[in-house]
């Protein structure tokens, strides 16, 4: 039993059902994350967690609240950071803050102390008097997270904190939600960028047209799949003419010469070297280099989804 | 305590962010006082400025209200910073009252506008004004929640202000502004009564040129009627419409 508990959440949009029966539980202290692609229900997912929406059946459990039923309870000790900025334009970003901290009862002085102290963390200083619309799109992004926990919630709810923002940004905003788990919150995130769910995150739910498909660690997610144990040998000249003897000699490997001075060597279990090495000497070939070639999260993904990374790659440039 | 704070800084915000910025402050000036003038200059004497003053109050309070809740509400909406006020920790119907208040506030100082305006030409000091304030109150705080009641039904924000003016204009004529309401054709009467502005003119009426149709304690007492009405309709469609 986690600190927030979901089972058989539903969203139906009239006859369309964009969030089908998903149940997953998050542990205090770690970062989970929902990886899927555009349309796939993760902002729905969200919205029903937050108290934007409604379910359409299904049980939300968050700190022990039923946030179906007292959502308004709930709303007093999670952070939501959504997927658009939607500060104040013509606010300046240290109104901005402190106008968000208000609705959540904190006093003025307060509320000006975590201001000033969330724009030097967030090194927006320099922009605290500039009123929203005139950020750029990263020192938005910043805000809105910045605004997202200036009340110091238990519970983080993110909406792809790091979708359109270059690249240096999008790096600072993972260390801050790093820094944040570092200092005990509970984080939900969703994106489609799986390098990204890989860097920080403590476990992930693949979701696919509104389903969870598959939820583990990496390494749990990594192990699911069925694996093949790949090493890339690095030679001082081609092996075509040895490939067969290689294969017959070592009956469960297969040989794949990808290029002319290396080659990969293919089993379903592990692979011992020694014996491949000895033969390669005996015929006069030095091996430079051996490396395992690690399967990636994006490989499971593929696999467990049935998506072409192809088509995550798409998604990317156009967010 | 916690909810007061918020409270008071939406209402706060909105002040701030819409009702002080110099073409609101100037809107809600140039408007009643261009209607004022209109009037006099269109009933060349026939007809008293006392005569024209409730009409002209309640109409600036209720174009004030409604297009102001426009923007503080639909254009928020839009923008999505609505749904941070949604999800902060605070009831609907707190958060309803902070950014209809706004409205109201700012539809009673335009309602006194003409006043200003009247009182270089007439004596006023026989009026009933403690009665007349609580009129013009009843006028914005109905007008408010109407307009919010319109937000909450339109989709779009264009949506929105079409039916504003849909529901704004018939209403100034069929609550006895300009026709009083016995020289209404027979079919328009009953929509005339169901109309809350119609009470809250006929107590203007009644403090200002001394005639009305009703006391003004039964008037009050429709009022508050429709403002409980209206305020349970506006949060029952927005926890169906807006919490989807
Ligand atoms: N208000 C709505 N009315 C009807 N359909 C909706 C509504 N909101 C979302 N949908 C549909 O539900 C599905 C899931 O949408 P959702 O926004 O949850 O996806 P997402 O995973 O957040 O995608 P993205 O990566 O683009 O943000 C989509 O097919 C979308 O078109
Ligand atoms: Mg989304």
């Amino acid at each position: 039993m986690g600190i927030v508990n979901v089972t058989n959440l539903k969203k139906m949009y009239d006859e369309f059902q964009a969030v089908n029966e998903i149940s997953f539980s998050i542990e205090q202290g770690e970062i989970f994350g929902l990886l899927g692609p555009n349309g796939a229900g993760k902002t729905s997912t969200i919205n029903m967690m937050i108290g934007l929406s409604r379910p359409s059946g299904g049980h939300i459990l968050i700190d022990g609240i039923d946030a179906v039923k007292d959502i308004k309870k709930v709303q007093r000790i999670i952070g939501i950071i959504p997927d658009e900025n939607n500060l104040y334009n013509e606010m300046n970003g240290f109104d901005n803050l402190c106008f968000c901290a208000s609705l959540y009862g904190m006093r003025k002085a307060e509320r000006e102390k975590r201001a000033t102290e969330l724009l030097e963390q967030f090194n927006l200083t320099f922009a605290a008097k500039r009123p929203f619309k005139a950020y750029s799109k990263g020192m938005k992004r910043k805000l809105t997270i910045a605004a997202g926990i200036i009340h110091n919630p238990k519970i983080l709810f993110l909406d792809e904190p790091t979708t359109g923002i270059d690249v240096e940004s999008a790096r600072q905003i993972r260390k801050l939600i790093l820094d944040l788990k570092k200092q005990g919150k509970t984080i939900f995130i969703t994106t489609h960028y799986i390098e990204e769910a890989e860097r920080i995150c403590d476990r992930i739910a693949f979701i696919v047209n509104g389903r969870i498909v598959k939820t583990g660690t990496v390494t749990e997610l990594m192990e699911s799949i069925e694996r093949e144990h790949k090493i890339k040998l690095q030679l001082d000249s081609s092996i075509k003419e040895l490939k067969e003897e290689l294969e017959h000699n070592f009956v469960n490997c297969r040989i794949d010469i990808s290029d002319k001075n290396s080659c990969l060597i293919i089993s379903k279990e592990r692979i011992a070297l020694s014996p491949v090495l000895q033969l390669l000497d005996s015929k006069g070939i030095s091996v430079y280099e051996a490396k395992e070639i690690k399967p990636s999260l994006e490989d499971v993904f593929v696999k467990i989804t049935g998506i072409e990374a192809s088509k995550l790659e798409i998604e990317k440039a156009g967010k | 305590m916690q909810t007061l704070i918020a409270f008071w800084n939406v209402l706060k915000k909105d002040i701030n962010n819409y009702y002080l910025k110099p073409p609101n402050i100037s809107w809600g000036i140039i408007f009643p006082l261009s209607w004022t003038l209109m009037q006099l200059i269109r009933s060349q004497g026939d007809i008293g400025i006392a005569e024209l003053l409730p009409g002209l109050m309640a109409m600036s309070v209720l174009f004030g209200t409604t297009s102001m809740l426009a923007v503080t509400i639909t254009f928020e909406r839009r923008s999505r910073s609505f749904d941070r006020l949604l999800v902060a920790p605070i009831s609907v119907s707190a958060l309803v009252i902070a950014k209809i208040l706004g409205a109201i506030l700012f539809g009673i100082v335009n309602a006194f506008v003409p006043v200003v305006f009247a009182a270089f030409f007439i004596d006023l000091r026989e009026i009933n004004w403690g009665l007349t304030l609580v009129a013009v109150i009843l006028i914005a705080v109905t007008s408010a929640l109407l307009g919010l009641l319109i937000a909450v039904s339109a989709k779009e924000v264009f949506e929105a202000q079409t039916f504003s003016n849909f529901f704004r204009f018939p209403m100034l004529f069929l609550c006895g502004l300009f026709i009083p309401i016995d020289k209404l054709p027979v079919i328009l009467k009953p929509i005339s009564f169901c109309l809350p502005l119609t009470y809250g003119t006929d107590i203007l009426n009644g403090m200002i040129t001394g005639s009305s149709i009703f006391t003004a304690t039964f008037s009050i007492f429709i009022m508050l009627v429709f403002i409980l009405l209206l305020f349970y309709l506006c949060l029952r469609n927005i926890n169906k419409k807006w919490i989807h």
